[in-house]
């Protein structure tokens, strides 16, 4: 284990994967001569040359498109997309070609395409700059969806990405690149997907956070143990396809309580998804309905203190949390409110 | 003034064109019995833009085209049957029944696909011909659009990344003169399609896309110039499609006299007539070779109409390329159980609830 930035580890993840096969190659805006927006590529062009790590012009729907055409021929190309709002001038390659090509040719062809692109609010760049949309791409079947909350798992899920023969959705977070964390070494410490993780062991509530909610979770669950003597076990889902749903509904069985945290938009969120999924499947568990804490139904404001009441802090997951097991009265405040 | 190729060579030049006429015939026929569903596009009038060109390319070279695209994959050599079975929408069809009209294709041809969205083929033909460069072979790429599909903003995105990388890529738009019912004066600021690529660094060049030998001659310089030079290049295919866009149009926007017009340069006869001429054929094996044309669209269909259609339960096949280690729900509905470790638990468990719902009224209704 060496401690790491979640940036680095992603960085070290594109390297190793650049090293072990050939066919692996990055385009994206900016990526090679700057080393990336987010400084995840840092350092690769010169490791690696042009023929591997190549810059783009400004045309996200036609080098998400080249990215599926070179994988179609043989290619597995990594393509990094500033950010997932412009992910959305991509959305025809994405969802249309990517996503349906193995399926509307019968099995014939595969793309094992990576599209990464990094979300999230907190830096007041805007209603264009500063969204969470695993939702949109969760919602497509053909695609998978990674989003990683820790470095260890940024690395772990990148090289599984690389490696899966699907076209995989990889979100990072734009404020949780500067963090670390503990990362395996060894260069096959691969994080497999559909596998959740369960950052903290608890028996009164079961709290999901995804992306860098899982985070946020685990504050909550440290101030509902030190303050309210109330056990949260924490699930980070880190796939959203596939889903690890097995561990949710086994961590709800045993709390019989269940809040859902997410940073992107309430109406057909992650939340509301997987809350369906488990009143369907463990109604019968449930002692309270399940509560969501997401991210405010509007888009995100420029202003300070306007972005911060736009999404979920510790405070509001607390609340939640204690308004499920009803040790609080009414739903919690804050973005995106009780369920 | 291209010379003719050697006879064997001209003559499956035409019998191929008529066999991707006589399909179209018949596949507008079965479209009108209900045996086909959704959109059919035919090119019924473009065949000497299919057959030029196809036939300038090697095996190995990747041929993309757009949801016009039941030539593209007979001129590769996909068997007629097979995108009989995919209009029909059989098992046997070369998409497996999950593409239609709009989607053929056949990776084994290298034949890369048709494609429903207007423009959706070009950035994807760049990185087909991207990956050729890539492995170090000589391979390129041909990709055919129409006029409309010109002003998509994934046409000036991948002529300039094309040009920029180098790219082993000719692009070439059919120009019949249309995008649905919008003339290409009413569609496009440029008319002069060849030169639509020049401010994007991509030179043009123009075709006669009612003569399959001037397209395919002017089609083997530019391949000649694109795999020497790793250079794309645009060609301007001037043709012009006789039938509506698709099976329902009423045609409003353009006149009788002038489809007559085009028709009277109808492309196959034009060929035939040609090879007669140069005592390369004579009527009798102008008759001969319709015939078998025909007789081999028969053959389609018959097979297409014996195929099955794919069992409902194929329904999720290929969703996504499933991996035994990869526990978790990929989709929420698979027939594939093996894959989906939730499943079982969820089929017991979806039975059980309803039922314990139903004992729930029925004791509820006892009670009161
Ligand atoms: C992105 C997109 N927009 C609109 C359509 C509907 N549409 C299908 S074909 C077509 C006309 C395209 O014309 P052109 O590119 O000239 O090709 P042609 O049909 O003449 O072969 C349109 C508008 C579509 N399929 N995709």
């Amino acid at each position: 284990m060496a401690a790491m930035r979640y940036r680095d580890a992603l960085n070290a993840a594109l390297r190793e994967e650049l090293q072990r096969d050939e066919r692996v190659f990055l385009m994206g805006e900016d990526i090679g001569v700057f080393g990336g927006a987010f400084k995840v590529t840092a350092g690769l062009l010169d490791e690696f040359g042009e023929k591997r790590v190549r810059d783009t012009p400004i045309s996200e729907n036609t080098i998400v498109g080249m990215g599926v055409g070179a994988a179609m021929a043989g290619l597995r190309p990594v393509v990094e997309l500033m950010t997932i709002n412009f992910s959305l001038l991509a959305f025809d390659q994405i969802v249309n070609h990517a996503a349906h090509i193995h399926y509307m040719f019968g099995g014939q062809v595969t793309v094992p395409l990576v599209l990464r692109m990094p979300q999230g609010a907190g830096h007041q760049l805007g209603p264009t700059h500063s969204h969470c949309l695993e939702a949109m791409f969760m919602h497509v079947p053909g695609l998978l969806v990674a989003a990683p909350g820790t470095p260890a798992d940024a690395k772990g899920l990148l090289k599984t990405a690389i490696r899966d023969e699907n076209p995989v959705v990889f979100i990072e977070h734009e404020s949780l690149y500067g963090i670390s964390g503990e990362v395996p070494e060894e260069e096959e410490a691969l994080v497999g997907f559909g596998r959740a993780r369960v950052a903290r062991e608890g028996s009164d509530v079961t709290v999901v956070g995804i992306s860098r909610m899982a985070r946020t979770a685990e504050r909550a669950a440290e101030t509902l143990a030190a303050e309210h003597g109330v056990h949260a076990e924490v699930i980070d889902p880190r796939t959203l396809r596939p889903l690890d749903l097995d561990t949710v509904l086994a961590s709800v069985a045993s709390t019989n309580h269940c809040v859902i945290v997410e940073e992107g938009w309430p109406h057909g969120g992650v939340g509301a998804n997987l809350a369906a999924l488990i009143s369907e499947q463990a109604f019968d568990d449930l002692d309270a309905p399940v509560q969501r804490v997401s991210g405010a139904d509007a888009p995100m404001p420029y202003s300070k203190p306007l972005e911060d009441a736009a999404y979920p802090h510790e405070a509001q997951v607390v609340q939640a949390a204690l308004a499920v097991l009803g040790q609080s009265q009414g739903p919690p405040a804050g973005p995106g409110g009780g369920s | 003034m291209p010379t003719l190729p050697a006879p064997e060579v001209a003559r499956e030049w035409l019998a191929t064109m008529m066999l991707i006429r006589r399909f179209e015939e018949r596949a507008g026929e079965m479209y009108a019995r209900a045996k086909i569903g959704g959109f059919l596009h035919l090119s019924i009038g473009e065949e000497a833009t299919i057959v030029g060109s196809a036939r300038a390319l090697r095996e190995s070279d990747y041929l993309i085209s757009t949801y016009r695209s039941h030539g593209h994959a007979l001129v590769r050599g996909t068997p007629p049957e097979s995108v009989m079975a995919e209009l029909f929408g059989r098992v046997d069809g070369c998409s497996h029944g999950r593409g239609g009209s709009m989607h053929m294709f056949d990776g084994s041809r290298r034949f890369m696909g048709g494609y429903g969205i207007v423009g959706g083929n070009l950035p994807i033909a760049a990185g087909l011909a991207l990956a050729c460069d890539y492995k170090g072979s000589d391979d390129l790429t041909l990709c055919t659009f129409g006029d409309g599909a010109s002003n998509q903003g994934t046409f000036g995105e991948t002529l300039n990344l094309a040009a920029l990388w180098q790219l082993p890529v000719l692009f070439m738009v059919i120009n019949n003169q249309f995008g649905m019912g919008t003339a290409l004066r009413r569609h496009s600021a440029v008319t002069d399609l060849q030169r639509k690529g020049e401010s994007l660094g991509v030179p043009g060049m123009r075709c006669d896309g009612m003569d399959v030998l001037d397209t395919h001659g002017v089609v083997c310089e530019a391949i000649r110039r694109v795999r020497e030079d790793r250079r794309p290049l645009l060609i301007e295919a001037v043709t012009y499609r006789f039938r509506g866009h698709s099976m329902a149009d009423p045609e409003q926007y353009r006149s009788r006299e002038e489809v007559e017009r085009w028709q009277a340069r109808d492309p196959i006869p034009a060929f035939g007539n040609k090879l007669v001429a140069e005592g390369a054929l004579d009527e009798s094996e102008l008759a001969q070779l319709d015939a078998q044309a025909s007789a081999r669209v028969d053959e389609a269909v018959a097979f297409a109409e014996s195929s099955p259609f794919p069992k409902p339960e194929s329904l999720y096949d290929n969703v996504y390329v499933l991996d035994q280690d990869v526990p978790g729900w990929y989709s929420l509905h698979t027939t594939d159980q093996d894959h989906i470790p939730s499943r079982d638990q969820e089929a017991s468990q979806a039975g059980e609830i309803p039922r314990q719902m139903s004992d729930a009224v029925r004791l509820g209704e006892e009670a009161s």
